[in-house]
């Protein structure tokens, strides 16, 4: 039975490929026969006119086709790169996240990434995406595209000049969606879910949108691509790639606010808070390492050489901060850890995501051995060192490896790799141009700025209205009771 | 009729079982348990938080006999769950007063 279904699923096989290559192959037979018809010996005037108009209307013939067909390469890389990104919050993170609370948090845990992948999603379509995407001015876009007006199926070239607009809008989706879960690790078993859902809504207008819309928006201060817009658009070219500054420190350096704002969970830190599911933790960051290359290479916004290029570097990075954190933890405690294994990797994928499309192979190996052991010590030494509660360590791993891993980046940024600035022209300290690292600090330093004082704002408003945090007894009997009336794991049936 | 009550380690459990039904115990009855005598817990790392773990994962049994199996049962055991190493655990026995089977309400060692 086994053997006849293996040969059934190999036959389906060979014949999709078949049609496939056939279908191709069609595609490709069509120009030449054609151009094989307009080349006959002709030679009176009126014949060459006719020749000239039919060789004209096939080169532009040719010309479509050929962009039909990488729309068709570019939309299918970019379609997947956004699910993959899509991967990396449900179930990715918010498994990563579950594995580490007490097991009265887990179902609070995963809803509160869950409910980014909901109500970011209605918000983007209302106005974010045009809060950030949209032309206006330097720091903010425009409200032009509020409802999604105007981001049709055509190509925006401010943006992707060779996949749908709409393919361009659902993939930054993915993006705000993950950055507000990320920060969710720094508050964990002790918010409220109204007060989370608020502040998310607050947070994604005012921190993700204008930060995103600088780096990467139409005209933005910090946007690489920008310089042409003229006024302050590109006044400040900060290299970063696929998220740095605008998704890593961000939500890292929230988190810590929060964190600080919140204070430390009952108990914390004289009664023991193991993780209650290390496999849990284990596969979510398995799968935002998976999912980190639709993340990363995806921000290529085509299925190209430069794509290639990030996929390694994005690899590479994670596999090099593996080893710098386990290397450490293996030296300072005796033992290296499962969870100190994972959290390395999903450390290099964060340092490495501002360059991953600016930087060679072995550069990432560098910044993800460099990242790795310098996680370790925020985490384990610089938060006990002094006391805060960032109880996943949200900005142990994202705010400080997302700050190293964006200016590493000024330091390690090749125009062979990403020729950004003109063809040869010095990119990265290393390549002769010290001044990127500086725009790279600068770019760094307002992260922090609009995240701890629109963080701040947020947390105060929140507080004063309905409260931020769950009262004592809930907090005792933990967030899956008292927020959602149900349990992680039944022991009784 | 006397009950033992044995603390061991949960590998030697299916050792201690098999030397228990050899030397004709019938019935019996084991817990997932955590516990600790004089033997030390260990230490675990999270992120380089350390919490010394000491209630470490142990099997309890249960089992009530007839007065003539007391000693070749407790003997069983012994000699099944012993490594010579600290945490092997421990044997505790005690009299039983009566036993009903709740099936037909016999008593006593028929019940057994």
């Amino acid at each position: 039975m086994r053997v006849r279904s293996v040969t059934w699923f190999l036959a389906v096989c060979l014949t999709a490929i078949s049609s496939l290559a056939l279908g191709g192959g069609v595609a490709q037979a069509q120009p030449v026969a054609a151009a094989a018809m307009v080349v006959a010996p002709d030679s009176t005037p009126v014949a060459d006119a006719q020749r000239i108009a039919a060789l004209e209307k096939q080169v532009a013939a040719n010309a479509s086709a050929a962009a039909a067909a990488q729309m068709a390469g570019d939309n299918a890389w970019m379609l997947v790169s956004a699910a993959l990104v899509l991967m990396m919050s449900g179930p990715g993170l918010a498994l990563f996240y579950a594995g580490m609370v007490r097991k009265k948090n887990v179902l609070g845990t995963l809803m509160q990434t869950f409910a980014m992948m909901a109500v970011v999603t209605v918000l983007w379509a209302l106005v974010t995406y045009s809060l950030a995407f949209g032309s206006g001015n330097a720091f903010l876009g425009g409200l032009q595209n509020v409802f999604l007006r105007g981001v049709g199926l055509t190509p925006d070239p401010n943006y992707a000049a060779t996949i749908p607009l709409q393919t361009f809008m659902v993939y930054q989706l993915m993006f705000a969606i993950i950055t507000p879960a990320l920060i969710t690790g720094a508050f964990a078993e002790r918010m409220k879910f109204s007060a989370m859902l608020v502040f998310m809504v607050l947070w994604a207008v005012v921190v993700y949108s204008p930060m995103a819309h600088m780096v990467w928006g139409v005209g933005g201060l910090l946007n690489v691509a920008g310089a042409a817009a003229g006024g302050w658009g590109g006044r400040i070219p900060c290299l970063d790639f696929a998220g740095g500054t605008v998704v890593h420190v961000t939500s890292g350096v929230s988190a810590l606010v929060t964190a600080l704002y919140l204070g430390k969970r009952l108990g914390y830190p004289r009664e023991p808070m193991p993780p209650h599911s290390l496999v849990l933790t284990f596969i979510g960051a398995c799968l935002l390492w998976v999912g980190w290359f639709g993340f990363n290479a995806g921000s290529a916004l085509g299925a190209g050489s430069l794509a290639t290029s990030a996929f390694v570097c994005t690899h590479f990075g994670a596999a090099a901060a593996a080893i710098g954190w386990c290397a450490a933890e293996w030296l300072r405690n005796g033992k290296p850890s499962a969870l100190g294994g994972v959290s390395g990797a999903v450390a290099g994928l964060v340092a490495i995501t501002p360059g991953a499309g600016f930087v060679t192979p072995i550069s990432a190996l560098w910044i993800g051995l460099i990242t790795g052991v310098f996680c370790f010590f925020m985490v384990v030494k610089v938060k006990h060192f002094f006391g805060y509660d960032d109880t996943l360590d949200a900005f142990g791993v994202h705010g400080a490896g997302g700050t190293l891993g964006a200016l590493l980046t000024g330091i390690f940024a090749r125009s062979v790799v990403n020729p950004v600035f003109g063809a040869g022209k010095p990119t990265g300290l290393l390549e002769g141009n010290p001044r990127q690292l500086l725009n790279q600090l600068i770019g760094v330093a307002i992260a922090w700025s609009l995240s701890i004082v629109g963080t701040l704002v947020i947390l105060f408003l929140v507080d004063k209205t309905i409260g931020l945090r769950v009262g004592e007894e809930a907090e005792r009997e933990g967030l899956d009771l008292s927020q959602h009336g149900e349990e992680a794991y039944d022991m009784a049936h | 009729m006397h009950k033992i009550e044995a603390v061991i380690q949960p590998s030697k459990l299916d050792a201690v079982k098999d030397a228990l039904v050899e030397v004709g115990v019938e019935g019996m009855t084991i817990l997932e348990a955590r516990g600790h005598g004089r033997q030390k817990g260990h230490t675990e790392f999270y992120r380089g938080r350390e919490y010394s773990v000491d209630l470490l994962p142990k099997v309890k049994l249960e089992l009530v006999v007839k007065d003539e199996l007391v000693d070749d049962a407790i003997q069983a055991i012994i000699s099944s769950a012993r490594t010579g190493k600290i945490g092997d655990g421990k044997i505790f026995v005690s009299k039983i007063d009566e036993v009903i089977r709740i099936r037909n309400e016999d008593r006593g060692e028929t019940a057994l």
